[in-house]
């Protein structure tokens, strides 16, 4: 029983960071009905551009302090994932207004194989550490209710911590703040939005700043998981299922999509995976995803699409 | 006077055409190596470092006069570690500056799909510490050179550690060791000599692949947790490894009773985790980190000092580095012995290196000269043997840098020449080969 805990609290704890990810999609989506596939290179990027100033930094003001340092190469990401949105609303996404899906798509590959390589010319391609004093040793609760107590990653459960309160704001943005309204009166139509005086180029550089926050977030957590290096960019295809199971234009939908997977991909690898092999916790997702668009092909909180025909 | 300036300029003219041909002549005599490299993707910090030292040493041999006189040209191909575009630069290169010399693909999964081409295109193909284990049987695979050791070498030796770690091979019965390793052609080619070798000592294997490139592994450690090895082999690569010590660390699982095969075992694996990694071994193809070896010496010296250093300086001698370093040696010293007998200072072909090759014998004292002394064990080659040497030690590291913490272990040829034999009888039968006898070795 204890065992079967602990992969659940695994999972959801994963789940949470999923939804990290997928929300990036989420809120480019919903803003902009674009599918943006430089999520992973933006997450990249961000955590190359944070892992480097903050080893820059101390060299270049001479500071001491750590907090301080990161503090700066935070600000100073933020920034440029805020330049980079503002370049690729200028040079892409301008030039592609009422162009359909697919053609936004390409546009958005392009964007991650652009973003991928400027990144490593810039920031290099070693294995670079981000070190925001996340604790890396695991703790032991319930040893005296559970046989063995359970075994918590304390730096999974800080993430998971971080990840929510992220999501968390997020929501208040979009539900609380006339930017949030005004974002999502774009999202669910762009020429009604632009009749009322919303302008959609300054809508769509927000956006993509905010995406790029986020991604700046998932990028530190990841990074400073895994070490900052190119597998981050593969990172986003851990999203791409749960917008799948949550629905594209839902911030909730993303965090139950982010649970559901979470969970389902550990418990199918310790329960499953033995029985087929092994390994499986990649394509489960995908196939989880896959059996819930058969019964809502819209995901889970995902909006109906009626057309009259 | 017309006349005599017109002989004058063609004699001048005539002069510097003659002026200037030895350096044509010199480019016709030049060794063409292909440099098959990943400096980006997934595996770029592993594979940037093996290139470093690979193209290093070939801008060494030419500092130093080239082979026998004959300098070396080289041209990169990046694969990304995709077995597709590792196929697509081979049949790009292996036409090119008068013919390839030799591959060496780093990738097991190119390995794979190169080994039915090599035969055709007769170039031989290097794969030092990595490919397919029964390639080791020069008499079916003629053109496949796993040098200095295979992964059936590099599991032994890890069950010859842990028999050693617990007091002798009895002890090993019992005993549970997991093999944590990548889901590719090259992390399952441990499984059939631990499955045979757990049946002889009575130990337990238990088998969790996981998926490229390994940056979710935590239902994996969950799974060690819940069934508690004694042992954790570590058969990853690049993100896999550092991410394998992460987990270790979140769960608990201690250090010091993982071994990682010699790709899990250089600096990119555990100087991000560094403390968290204390303690966690590896085997090694020989070398570890050499930084004070007269082979990196002469690289600083002779090749960085003057500017033309492929990577950064602080990151030579490093394991991977050295990696590169020394496959890019064994070809060299292919091609050397080749010299020997079709003629030195000439330009040797795939086939010439080929006997070159399965005839090197780089003894101890060769070795020394060549600047690697402490670094690596002779190493002898034959027609029937292409893997030349089974030397292996085990480096452990200490929170900032790999210290070799073993003797130096062979590999027990009673275990492995008969599932070579019999896995390589097999591929025979498979593809209709008709192995070389060593008769036909002698001509």
């Amino acid at each position: 029983m204890g065992f079967f805990i602990e992969t659940l609290i695994g999972g959801l704890m994963a789940g949470m960071l999923y939804s990290l990810v997928a929300l990036g999609f989420v809120l480019i989506f919903k803003a902009s009905g674009v599918f943006n596939f430089a999520q992973g290179a933006m997450v990249l990027f961000a955590a190359l551009a944070m892992a480097r100033f903050s080893a820059w930094i101390p060299e270049w003001l001479g500071i001491d302090s750590r907090l301080l340092a990161n503090g700066i190469a935070f600000i100073l990401s933020a920034a440029l994932m805020c330049v980079v949105a503002w370049l690729i609303e200028r040079l892409v996404l301008r030039h592609l207004v009422n162009q359909d899906g697919a053609t936004l798509l390409m546009a958005t590959l392009g964007i991650a194989y652009v973003l991928e390589g400027i990144g490593s010319s810039i920031f290099g391609s070693d294995i670079y550490r981000i070190d925001v004093g996340m604790p890396k040793e695991p703790v032991m609760i319930l040893e005296g209710s559970i046989e063995g107590g359970l075994l918590i990653n304390k730096e999974d459960f800080v993430a998971a911590l971080v990840a929510a309160l992220l999501v968390g704001t997020l929501w208040l943005f979009f539900q609380k703040t006339s930017t949030g309204r005004a974002l999502r009166a774009v999202a669910d139509d762009h020429q009604a939005a632009q009749s009322i005086g919303i302008p959609l180029n300054r809508i769509w550089v927000i956006v993509w700043c905010v995406a790029g926050l986020v991604a700046l977030v998932a990028g530190i957590i990841w990074g400073s998981k895994l070490g900052v290096q190119f597998s981050l960019a593969t990172v986003a295809l851990r999203g791409l299922p749960v917008v799948i199971l949550g629905g594209l234009t839902s911030i909730p939908g993303a965090i139950i999509g982010g649970l559901i997977i979470g969970v389902g991909e550990k418990l199918s690898e310790v329960y499953l995976g033995p029985l087929i092999g092994g390994g499986i916790e990649i394509w489960f997702a995908y196939q989880l995803a896959l059996v819930f668009l058969l019964f809502r092909p819209q995901g889970l909180f995902g909006e109906k699409i009626i057309d009259r025909v | 006077m017309k006349l005599q300036q017109l002989v004058l300029t063609a004699a001048a003219l005539a002069l510097s055409s003659l002026l200037t041909a030895p350096p044509a002549l010199a480019q016709a005599k030049e060794q063409f190596f292909p440099v098959l490299v990943y400096r980006t993707g997934a595996y770029a910090p592993n594979g940037t470092q093996w290139a470093n030292g690979y193209v290093d040493y070939l801008k060494l041999v030419n500092a130093k006069g080239g082979i026998n006189g004959v300098r070396i040209s080289f041209e990169e191909c990046e694969t990304a570690y995709a077995t597709d575009r590792g196929v697509e630069c081979y049949e790009r290169l292996k036409g090119k500056g008068g013919g390839a010399t030799v591959f060496q693909p780093l990738s097991t999964g190119v390995t794979f799909a190169l080994t039915e081409k090599a035969p055709v295109d007769k170039i031989p193909l290097i794969t030092a510490g990595y490919g397919r284990s029964e390639s080791q049987n020069g008499a079916v695979f003629t053109w496949n050179f796993p040098l200095l050791g295979t992964y059936w070498v590099g599991a032994d030796v890890a069950v010859q550690h842990i028999a050693k770690k617990e007091g002798g091979v009895g002890k090993l019965k019992g005993k549970k060791i997991a093999l944590v390793y990548h889901d590719s052609p090259y992390g399952k080619e441990p499984i059939p000599i631990l499955q045979e070798l757990g049946k002889t000592h009575g130990f337990d294997v238990q088998l969790l692949p996981v998926a490229h490139p390994g940056v979710e592994q935590k239902a994996t450690w969950l799974q060690i947790r819940q069934q508690k090895p004694d042992y954790v082999l570590l058969w990853g690569w690049g993100v896999m490894n550092s991410t394998a010590l992460r987990e270790a660390q979140a769960t608990g699982y201690p250090r010091d009773r993982m071994i990682g095969v010699w790709w899990a075992g250089a600096e990119p694996d555990v100087k991000d985790v560094a403390e968290g990694a204390k303690g966690y071994s590896a085997l090694t193809l020989q070398h570890g980190a050499e930084p004070g070896s007269k082979v990196v010496k002469d690289v600083l010296d002779l090749v960085h000092a003057k500017g033309q250093g492929t990577g950064p300086k602080d990151e030579v001698g490093q394991v991977l580095y050295m990696r590169g370093l020394i496959s890019a040696m064994l070809g060299v010293e292919g091609v050397r012995k080749a010299q020997e007998r079709y003629g030195k200072g000439k330009v040797m072909t795939g086939e010439q290196v080929r006997w070159g090759l399965e005839n090197l014998n780089l003894d101890q004292k060769t070795l020394d000269a060549m600047g690697f002394a402490g670094v690596m064990r002779p190493v002898q080659t034959s027609c029937l043997d292409h893997m030349g040497s089974s030397w292996v030690r085990v480096h452990t590291w200490n929170g900032s840098k790999w210290e070799f913490t073993s003797d130096w272990y062979q590999a027990d040829e009673k275990v492995i020449r008969p599932m070579v034999m019999l896995a390589s009888g097999k591929y025979a039968d498979e593809k209709k080969i008709k192995p070389r006898t060593p008769e036909e070795c002698k001509k």
